[in-house]
């Protein structure tokens, strides 16, 4: 069971952070996701642990007081009931005893006159249906009622022993001579010469079952008698009919007060059910209750409590979601922006102090060049214009070649020089055809080894760019570079240069080379990012490419196809406005 | 045609010199730049090679002072140091031309005959 609980809260928790998972949940933010499951977590216990003990408190408090009120309600109301039926049960009694008592035995004997109490007791009490006098044998020696039961002989019978031995006697319904339900009340009494007789009256049951019936109970309630061995006396709905046994509800102990206990209905449903023995009688006073009605209120109050808990619930927790995801967002965009702002300034302190050393190695290797190249050139004077060395040609040859490897080494330096200048800001105008030009003079030998073809595309219309010329420079060369590490011997790369809308020129840079996946495509400009890292690649290029372009108000996108090539679009403002940015003038 | 060269380095500057005679100029050489200000007191050369980087002084302290003085006086800068600011400058402060070493002879005298017509 706690294995399949665990489970399932894991299930739901991946599901949860898969559907609401906060912008910086990736690895790169462990420590903000840990910081954010914390804080969420231990604000939404905090919050919610209080309130979750409260509404439960209230919940059980509530559910306690209004059921101990409604036990208290049917314990109060079986109470009045037993009263009303015992008193009425005793008025009879008292009346037959008092019959007995002021009329002489030889007067009841007489049919005639027995009709007239019978008359007076109807009238003063009512629901007396006849009236019967037994002498001490058990013989019925006057009738008077709608019955003719004249001489019966009720001797032996359970009732009449009772009577004799207890002077007083109330019965439960049954059938009896005259085969219709009835009860009886008896009282024994003594005649002028000592002998028993007792006095005995039916009684309908409508008067019974009406007053159980004016307590006007609702609907799936009901109280009704039965007798100690459990049959049902009066009309009791659904819990068995009259002289059948009681359905569902098991006879209770005898008690001497008004008791209650819970039992189960034909349906299962849960029932209170208040009961009363009823003193002198066999009856038992039933009073049941659907629980599902007494604790009505209960449910109104509890979907009440429910949808409070579960607004307040819900609008507590998604204010502590949203706030700590939204500080936590916060501080690690910050924290993104002050890494790639250092980031930045790292590069360009790198580039910075690569072109100091360039721009110091081409300076410092000038001077000596210019010697070789001064002594060399007056050797070549000397052949030219000394007669004496004007046949030596191999010696001509010789110097000639000096000489082109100190304008080789010349064009170097000054290249070197150009390039480094980058990392200084200035703005000048460049004509997109030569600086394309100057880059792949760097190439064109590599280019040759391994039979590339370079296509260069730049229409004569193209405008010149005022702009950063060492930064274009690097760009193109970055580029460049790159479409040569992507093709392969014998392959092409195509540089492609227009006119766009908006003041602006966009250089395409394409190679049939290997490509780039989707999957890789998306990271290529991001820094450390690189596929080459096993053949030096260091992940920055492209990179630095980007900020440069962003640098000088440009734009750069990649298209790629496996096995077909890539594309690089560089789309540069033909007058740059913004060159100046923090910490980029120190270099 | 006279022309006074003027660099720290001896071993270039001679060479130069030697070639640019071999071409039909007249040359003086100075190793510095109060050297070369001496010899333009004492005799009045129109054409001057110049470096930038020098000891004592700065070539371009000396091509304004040679300016100011004799601004009909045509300087040549040939600099190993040279970048865009530094060339900017020297045109600016009224340089013929800005060449960068190593030099090629005969776009060097290409330019001091030019110079030399410019001067006189």
């Amino acid at each position: 069971m706690s294995e399949r609980f665990g489970s399932f809260i894991k299930t739901l928790r991946s599901r949860l952070i898969a559907l609401y998972r906060p912008p910086f949940w990736v690895d790169r933010a462990r420590r903000y996701c840990y910081i954010w499951a914390v804080s969420v977590s231990l604000l939404a216990v905090v919050s919610l642990m209080p309130l979750t003990l409260m509404v439960l408190y209230v919940y059980d408090s509530s559910q306690e007081a209004i059921y101990k009120e409604n036990v208290l309600r049917i314990l109060r109301l079986t109470s009045n009931t037993r009263r009303t039926v015992t008193s009425f049960l005793e008025q009879r009694l008292n009346a037959l005893r008092f019959t007995a008592h002021v009329e002489s035995y030889s007067y009841l004997e007489q049919n005639d006159h027995l009709a007239g109490v019978l008359r007076n007791l109807k009238y003063g009490f009512g629901s007396i249906v006849d009236l019967g006098l037994i002498n001490a044998a058990g013989v019925q020696v006057a009738y008077a009622g709608p019955f003719d039961l004249k001489g019966k002989d009720y001797g032996g019978q359970e009732w009449f022993e009772k009577t004799l031995e207890e002077s007083a006697y109330i019965s439960d319904i049954f059938l009896g001579y005259r085969g219709v339900p009835h009860q009886i009340v008896a009282v024994k009494s003594t005649n002028e010469q000592g002998e028993a007789f007792v006095l005995r009256a039916s009684l309908d049951m409508e008067s019974l079952s009406e007053i159980l019936h004016s307590l006007e109970l609702s609907e799936r309630s009901v109280s009704f008698i039965i007798n100690r061995e459990g049959i049902v006396q009066t009309p009791s709905r659904r819990y068995g009919n009259p002289l059948e046994k009681v359905c569902c509800i098991p006879v209770p102990e005898y008690a001497e007060h008004t008791q209650i206990f819970e039992a189960k209905g034909e349906q299962g449903q849960p029932l209170m059910v208040g009961y009363a023995y009823i003193a002198n009688s066999p009856f038992i006073l039933l009073l049941v209750k659907e629980k599902s009605e007494i604790m009505q209120n209960w449910y109104g109050l509890r979907k009440n409590l429910i949808i409070f808990f579960s607004g307040s619930f819900v609008v507590i927790f998604l204010v502590f979601y949203v706030i700590p995801t939204y500080i936590i967002q916060s501080l690690y965009e910050a924290e993104q922006t002050h890494a790639r702002a250092i980031q930045r300034l790292e590069e360009t302190a790198r580039l910075a102090s690569l072109g100091r050393l360039a721009a110091g190695v081409a300076h410092e290797i000038n001077n000596p060049l210019a010697i070789i190249n001064e002594k060399a050139g007056l050797v070549k004077d000397l052949i030219i214009f000394k007669e004496e060395y004007k046949h030596d040609k191999k010696l001509e040859r010789l110097i000639d070649s000096v000489l082109e490897s100190v304008e080789r080494c010349g064009a170097i330096t000054k290249q070197l020089l150009g390039f480094a200048r980058h990392t200084e800001v200035s703005v000048s105008t460049v004509p997109v055809r030569k600086i394309i030009r100057d880059v792949l003079s760097f190439l064109e030998k590599e280019a040759s080894y391994r039979n590339i073809t370079l296509n260069l595309e730049i229409p004569d219309d193209l405008p010149p760019l005022v702009t950063d010329r060492g930064k274009v420079q690097q760009i193109f060369l970055n580029l460049i570079n790159n479409a040569f590490q992507a093709v392969g011997d014998g392959g092409r790369i195509d540089i492609v240069g227009r006119r766009v809308d908006g003041g602006k020129i966009a250089v395409r840079v394409s190679d049939n080379g290997c490509g780039i996946s989707d999957e890789n495509l998306q990271k290529i400009f991001e820094p450390f990012f690189s596929t080459k890292k096993d053949s030096g690649g260091t992940g920055l290029g492209l990179s630095i490419t980007y900020g440069l372009v962003q640098r000088l108000g440009g734009q750069i996108a990649a298209e790629s196809e496996l096995g077909k090539g890539t594309t690089f679009t560089v789309t540069l403002p033909v007058e740059t406005k913004e060159v100046r940015d923090e910490g980029l003038t120190c270099g | 045609m006279r022309v006074l060269l003027v660099d720290d380095e001896s071993q270039f500057v001679e060479a130069l010199a030697e070639r640019l005679q071999l071409r039909g100029f007249e040359t003086l050489v100075a190793n510095d730049g109060l050297a070369a200000l001496d010899l333009l007191e004492k005799d009045r050369v129109r054409l001057v090679v110049l470096d930038l980087r020098m000891p004592e002084m700065d070539g371009l302290e000396v091509l304004r002072r040679i300016k100011e003085k004799w601004p009909t006086t045509q300087v040549i800068i040939a600099t190993g140091h040279g970048d865009e600011e530094d060339r900017r400058k020297c045109l600016e402060l009224g340089a013929f031309a800005f060449l960068s070493k190593p030099v090629n002879i005969k776009e060097l005298s290409h330019l001091l005959k030019e110079a030399w017509s410019e001067a006189s």
